[in-house]
C-alpha cells in the first residue's frame, strides 16, 4: 500500500536512472518526504534525526508515523514535511520517497506525483517504473558493510544510510545532521559514532554518484527559533504532572500508552520526595474497567486521579461514566482516539469517538470534553482538566488523537501555571462545625455544585453514602419522582455552568465573509491551510471558529449565527460535531451547517478540504 | 429519700457508645443472614474501638451490598457498581492509605460479574477487608443460581444446579490473599473473633460468609440453608483473638493452637481442631478445602494466614500522609523544572 493519494494512470516503464528535470525553478523549503522501511527495522531513530535537523536549521517542519499494527515486518512510513508558510497538516503529495522496503518499493514509487524523487535501493531497480521522476538509486547494503563490520547491528545502520543520502540532495546542513545524532544517541557514544560514518558514507556516496536534478532543496530560516518539539501524549503528560496528579491507573491501549509512560518517568523523575517515598500512586489495573473503577475511588477520597485510554477502552468505562456523572465524582480520563468501530485500524487517526463520549453510558448522561488543537493546548487542557473534573465534580475527558498524541510536533515552550490548583468545594471538619453539618447533593451557590467532604474528616456529620441508585440533597437513597427529578435538573443546569468554565473557541474572523468554517482538534492544521488555498487560489475568504470543549461556549452560537452558511470539518464518517451541534443550536441556525469529513485512517490535509468546500460552494 | 440514677452507657476505648458504629434500619428481608453479619460488623468495629470516620466502607451490586447502609453510618460508604467494587477500593485507598477499608461482596456480585477484579484484588494484597455475604442465590432479582452454589444444589422452583461451584477461598488463597477464612452468619463467636483479627490485619482479608437467603434459598435441597450450615459445618480452628489494647495472655492449652502477632501487636490464636493443620501453609489449605466439599463439609475458620508480605499500599512506597490532600508544593513541581524540560525539547 502506499499512503500518497496520487492517483496515476500506467506510466511509460523507463530504463534510466535520472530523467531529465533539470532547469526546473527550485523548489525551497517546501517539500515532503516519505521514507517506506519495514516496521521493526530501526528506522526511527533515522526519521528522527532527518526532523530533528530541518527543524535544526530554523525551517518549521512536521513529522508523521503512519505505521501498522504490528510489532515487526509489516511495511512502515513515516513522513515529513519542510513548509517555510508553518503548514504541518499531513500533505497530499509526497514529493521524496525514499524507497527501502522491498515489499512496498514498486507502489511507493508509483504514488509520486510527476517530477517527484525516489531514493531506493539500487537492486529494487524501481527506475522501470517512472520516467518522469527523478531517481536516485542507493547501493545501500554495500555502504552500510563498508562502515559497520557488525553484521547484526547493520540492519539498523542501514538506515542512516539514507539520511546522509538524502542530507546531500536537499542541501541539509550536515552540522544541524550530526547535532541531531549527537542528540538521538546522547547516552551512547559508540552508538553515535557508528552511526555519524554511517551517514556521511551516505552523504559521500551522493556527492561521488549523483548530480542533483530535482527542484527540491532547503535553505536555512529562523522560523524554529526558541520552539520546541514534543509528542502530544508527552505534552499531556507535562500538563498531569504540573496540576498536581497523584493516582495514575491505566491499562494499556494504543495510542494511549505512551501518556502514561511519558508520566511514569516525570513523576520518577520529579516527584520523588527526599526520603525516597513517591507523592504519586502508579497502578497498571487488569482491564479499563478498573481504570476508570480506581479513577474514580481515587477521585472519591480527594485525589487528582486519571487514566488514559482509547475507543475500546471508552466503550468499556461506559457503567463507571455513568455511575461518575450521577454520583458526581472528579477524575480526568484522556482518550487518544484511533479508528474504530471495534478493533477498527489501531493504528491510525480519527476523530470518531466524539458522539460516544458525550453520552457515554445509560440514561440520561452528559460529559465534558476538553479538545486540544496542538501539543500547547494537549499540555494546558490537561491541566485544566484535573481543575476543572475537581470544580464541577463529574468525569472529564481529554479528547485527543492519535496524530497528535504519537507524532511530533513543533511548538512554542510551555509555560508555567499562574494560577493555584484549584480543588472545589470541600468541606473541612472547621467548616462541618461552623456550618452545623451539610447536605451533599444540595445547589447552595445557585451553580448546580454542590459540597463535598472527603474520606476521614474528623467530624461525625462529614459521612455521606456515595452510590449510583436513587438519591435525594442528603445523599439518602430515594425513589421519590420528585427527588429523581430534582437531582436530574440540577446536573442539567451544572452543565450549563461548564459551558462557562471551560476553554473558549479560538475565532479567526475578518468581519466581512459570509462562509464560515467549524472544526476542532488535529484538523485545525488542515484548516488554516485549506483557508489559505481557499483565498489565494479562489479568492475566497472564510472565518473560522476552532471549537475547543463540550458543552459547547455561547461563542458558537454567535458564530453560526452570523454566518450564512457553516462548514464543519471533521474526521469521522457519520460528521458527530455537527450531530452534537445540532442538539445545541437553536433549530433554524442547525439549517445553515454543512459537513466536510475525512475518515480514511489518514490525517485530514489541507487540499481534501479545499476540493470539497470549492464543490459544496460550487466556486 | 432514694435516689435513682441512670447508668452511662457502656463505651469502647474511645469513649464511643455502640450506637456510634450502627447504620441505618435493615431493608433486607427478616432473618436474612446479611443482617447477621451487619450486626457483628458493628461489634467488632465498636470493640476494637476504631474511629468511624477513619474507615471507608465500599460495597458493589445486590442484596449484599446495600448492608454497607445498615452498619457505620459515620463512615464514609460507596455502594459502586456491580462486581466492580474492588477497583474502587483500590482507588480510594491508593488516595488515602490512612483509612481502614472495608468492602461487603456477594457470591453474583464476586464470582460471577466480579470475577476478574475479585482475582486481581487478591493479587495485590490492598489492605482491604473483603467480605463476601454468600448465600448461593441471585436476591435482588428473584432466585437464580449463583456460581458459589453448589453442584446438585437446588433452587426453590425445583430446578438442579449442574455446574461445580466456585471456592472463592481456595482462589483468594491461590492468587495471594493473606488473610483467607470462611464463617457462618449464625455463628455469633466465630464471626464476631474473625472480623477482629482482620481489622488488625493489613493485607486483603477474604472472607467468605454464608449468609442463608430466607426468601429464595433457606429450603430443602440447598445446599446454603441454615439447616444445611448446622449440619455439614465443620470448624477446622477454633479462633481466640484478644486486641493489643487488652491483656494478652492467653489460657489455650499449648501444642494444639498457632498463635500469630498481628500488625497492630494483637494477638491471633488459632486453636487446631484439625490434625497437622498449619494456617501459614497455602497447599494444606486449599487441599483441606478440596477435601472437604467432596465429603459434603463445609469447612470454617482461618484457612491462611500471612503476616510478612508486604501490602499494595506498602509496595507503593508512598508518602506517609494521604496522597488525597497533599499541598501544591509537594504535588507540584517549580518552574525551574518545567524550563529544564523545555530546554530539552529545543
Amino acid at each position: 500500500m502506499a499512503t500518497g493519494d496520487v492517483a496515476l494512470g500506467n506510466p511509460e516503464p523507463s530504463t534510466g536512472t535520472n530523467s531529465d528535470l533539470s532547469g526546473r525553478k527550485p523548489v525551497i523549503n517546501d517539500f515532503s518526504i516519505q521514507v517506506a522501511t519495514v516496521n521493526g527495522s530501526g528506522s526511527q531513530s533515522a526519521n528522527s534525526i532527518l526532523l530533528r535537523s530541518i527543524f535544526g536549521m530554523g525551517i518549521p517542519v512536521s513529522g508523521k508515523n503512519l505505521f501498522p499494527s504490528n510489532i515487526a515486518g509489516l511495511p512502515t512510513w513515516y513522513t515529513i514535511r519542510a513548509s517555510k508558510n508553518g503548514y504541518v497538516a499531513r500533505k497530499k503529495d509526497i514529493d521524496i520517497v525514499v524507497a527501502m522496503n522491498a515489499e512496498t518499493a514498486k507502489d511507493d514509487i508509483l504514488s509520486l506525483p510527476t517530477g517527484g524523487v525516489a531514493v531506493y535501493e539500487a537492486s529494487f531497480a524501481l527506475e522501470q517504473y517512472r520516467s518522469d521522476v527523478t531517481c536516485y538509486p542507493v547501493p545501500f547494503d554495500k555502504l552500510t558493510a563498508a562502515v559497520c563490520p557488525e553484521a547484526r547491528l547493520r540492519k539498523l545502520v542501514k538506515n542512516m544510510i539514507y539520511v546522509g543520502v538524502v542530507a546531500k540532495i536537499i542541501g541539509l546542513d550536515m552540522k544541524a545532521v550530526e547535532k541531531a545524532l549527537r542528540k538521538q544517541f546522547a547516552k551512547k557514544q559508540k552508538a553515535a559514532d557508528l552511526n555519524w560514518a554511517a551517514v556521511e558514507a551516505g552523504y559521500n556516496y551522493a556527492s561521488e554518484t549523483f548530480t542533483k536534478q530535482d527542484p527540491f532543496v532547503l535553505e536555512p530560516m529562523h522560523a524554529t527559533d526558541g520552539k520546541i518539539i514534543i509528542d502530544g501524549n508527552a505534552a499531556c503528560a507535562l500538563g498531569a504532572l504540573f496540576a498536581g496528579v497523584t493516582v495514575v491507573t491505566w491499562y494499556p491501549i494504543t495510542p494511549s500508552s505512551s501518556v502514561v509512560e511519558s508520566l511514569i518517568d516525570l513523576l520518577k523523575k520529579y516527584r520523588i520526595e527526599p526520603d525516597g517515598k513517591a507523592s504519586f500512586a502508579v497502578v497498571q489495573a487488569e482491564d479499563e474497567l478498573a481504570a476508570v473503577g480506581m479513577v474514580l475511588g481515587a477521585g472519591w477520597a480527594g485525589a487528582r486521579s486519571m487514566t488514559a485510554t482509547s475507543g475500546p477502552g471508552i466503550s468499556l468505562m461506559a457503567e463507571f461514566a455513568g455511575l461518575g456523572y450521577w454520583a458526581e465524582l472528579p477524575g480526568v480520563i484522556f482518550d487518544i482516539q484511533r479508528v474504530g468501530p471495534s478493533t477498527g485500524l489501531p493504528t491510525r487517526t480519527a476523530q470518531a469517538d466524539l458522539l460516544s463520549i458525550a453520552y457515554l453510558s445509560h440514561g440520561d448522561t452528559k460529559h465534558v470534553m476538553l479538545l486540544p488543537g496542538s501539543v500547547k493546548e494537549c499540555y494546558e487542557f490537561s491541566a485544566a482538566a484535573f481543575d476543572l473534573t475537581e470544580r464541577l465534580q463529574t468525569p472529564v475527558f481529554v479528547v485527543s488523537d492519535l496524530d497528535l498524541g504519537m507524532n511530533n510536533w513543533m511548538s512554542e515552550p510551555f509555560e508555567y501555571p499562574t494560577k493555584p490548583l484549584d480543588r472545589g468545594k470541600v468541606l473541612t471538619a472547621e467548616d462541618l462545625t461552623r456550618l452545623g453539618g451539610f447536605a451533599r447533593y444540595k445547589d447552595v451557590d445557585g451553580d448546580a455544585i454542590p459540597y463535598r467532604t472527603l474520606p476521614g474528616t474528623d467530624h461525625p456529620q462529614a459521612a455521606y453514602f456515595t452510590r449510583g441508585s436513587g438519591h435525594n440533597e442528603k445523599a439518602l437513597y430515594t425513589e421519590k419522582p420528585d427527588d429523581y427529578q430534582n437531582m436530574m435538573e440540577r446536573l442539567d443546569r451544572k452543565f450549563e455552568t461548564a459551558r462557562t468554565l471551560v476553554p473558549a473557541p479560538v475565532v479567526v474572523a475578518n468581519g466581512t465573509s459570509k462562509i464560515g468554517i467549524l472544526a476542532f482538534g488535529t484538523s485545525d492544521f488542515a484548516i488554516t491551510e485549506s483557508r489559505d488555498q481557499l483565498k489565494n487560489e479562489y479568492q475566497f475568504d472564510t472565518d473560522y471558529l476552532r471549537i475547543r470543549a463540550f458543552p459547547f461556549s455561547k461563542e458558537v452560537q454567535d458564530f453560526v449565527a452570523s454566518h450564512e452558511r457553516v462548514y464543519v470539518v471533521e474526521q469521522n464518517r457519520d460528521a458527530q460535531l455537527l450531530s452534537l451541534l445540532k442538539l445545541d443550536l437553536p433549530a433554524g441556525e442547525t439549517l445553515k451547517l454543512r459537513s466536510i469529513r475525512h475518515y480514511n485512517g489518514l490525517p485530514i490535509d489541507a487540499r481534501s478540504v479545499t476540493d470539497e468546500l470549492v464543490l459544496q460552494e460550487g466556486i | 429519700m432514694a435516689t435513682t440514677s441512670t447508668p452511662a452507657p457502656k463505651v469502647n476505648r474511645l469513649g464511643l457508645p455502640i450506637l456510634d458504629y450502627r447504620g441505618g434500619k435493615t431493608t433486607l428481608c427478616a432473618g436474612c443472614g446479611h443482617n447477621a453479619i451487619s450486626e457483628r460488623i458493628i461489634d467488632a468495629f465498636y470493640e476494637m474501638g476504631v474511629q468511624p470516620e477513619r474507615i471507608m466502607k465500599l460495597s458493589g451490586i445486590g442484596c449484599s451490598s446495600k448492608s454497607p447502609a445498615y452498619f457505620l453510618s459515620r463512615s464514609h460508604s460507596f455502594n459502586s457498581v456491580h462486581g466492580r467494587m474492588p477497583a474502587v477500593a483500590t482507588g480510594a485507598l491508593l488516595a488515602n492509605k490512612t483509612m481502614q477499608a472495608i468492602g461487603v461482596s456477594g457470591d453474583g456480585d464476586t464470582a460471577s460479574i466480579g470475577m476478574g477484579q475479585f482475582v486481581h484484588l487478591m493479587r495485590r494484597n490492598l489492605p482491604l477487608i473483603y467480605i463476601i455475604e454468600d448465600n448461593g442465590v441471585y436476591g435482588l432479582t428473584k432466585g437464580q443460581f449463583s456460581a458459589t452454589a453448589d453442584l446438585g444444589s437446588k433452587l426453590k422452583t425445583g430446578v438442579i444446579n449442574d455446574l461445580p461451584a466456585i471456592d472463592t477461598c481456595s482462589l483468594a488463597i491461590q492468587l495471594g490473599a493473606t488473610f483467607v477464612g470462611r464463617s457462618f452468619s449464625g455463628d455469633k463467636k466465630q464471626l464476631l473473633a474473625m472480623l477482629k483479627a482482620a481489622i488488625a490485619h493489613k493485607g486483603t482479608v477474604m472472607l467468605d460468609v454464608i449468609s442463608p437467603c430466607v426468601t429464595f434459598n433457606d429450603h430443602e435441597g440447598s445446599t446454603k440453608s441454615y439447616k444445611y450450615m448446622q449440619e455439614h459445618e465443620e470448624a477446622i480452628n477454633e479462633i481466640g483473638f484478644v486486641p493489643h489494647f487488652e491483656d494478652i495472655a492467653v489460657d489455650y492449652e499449648e501444642g494444639t493452637s498457632y498463635d500469630v502477632r498481628m500488625h497492630d501487636g494483637s494477638q491471633l490464636r488459632l486453636r487446631k481442631l484439625r490434625e497437622d493443620y498449619n494456617p501459614t501453609d497455602r497447599v494444606t489449605a486449599v487441599k483441606q478445602l478440596m477435601e472437604a466439599h467432596e465429603k459434603g463439609e463445609v469447612l470454617t475458620g482461618i484457612f491462611y494466614l500471612d503476616t510478612e508480605k508486604p501490602s499494595f499500599t506498602d509496595m507503593l512506597n508512598t508518602v506517609d500522609e494521604p496522597l488525597a490532600t497533599l499541598p501544591e508544593e509537594r504535588t507540584r513541581p517549580s518552574k525551574q523544572v518545567l524550563d529544564e524540560i523545555m530546554a530539552r525539547m529545543q
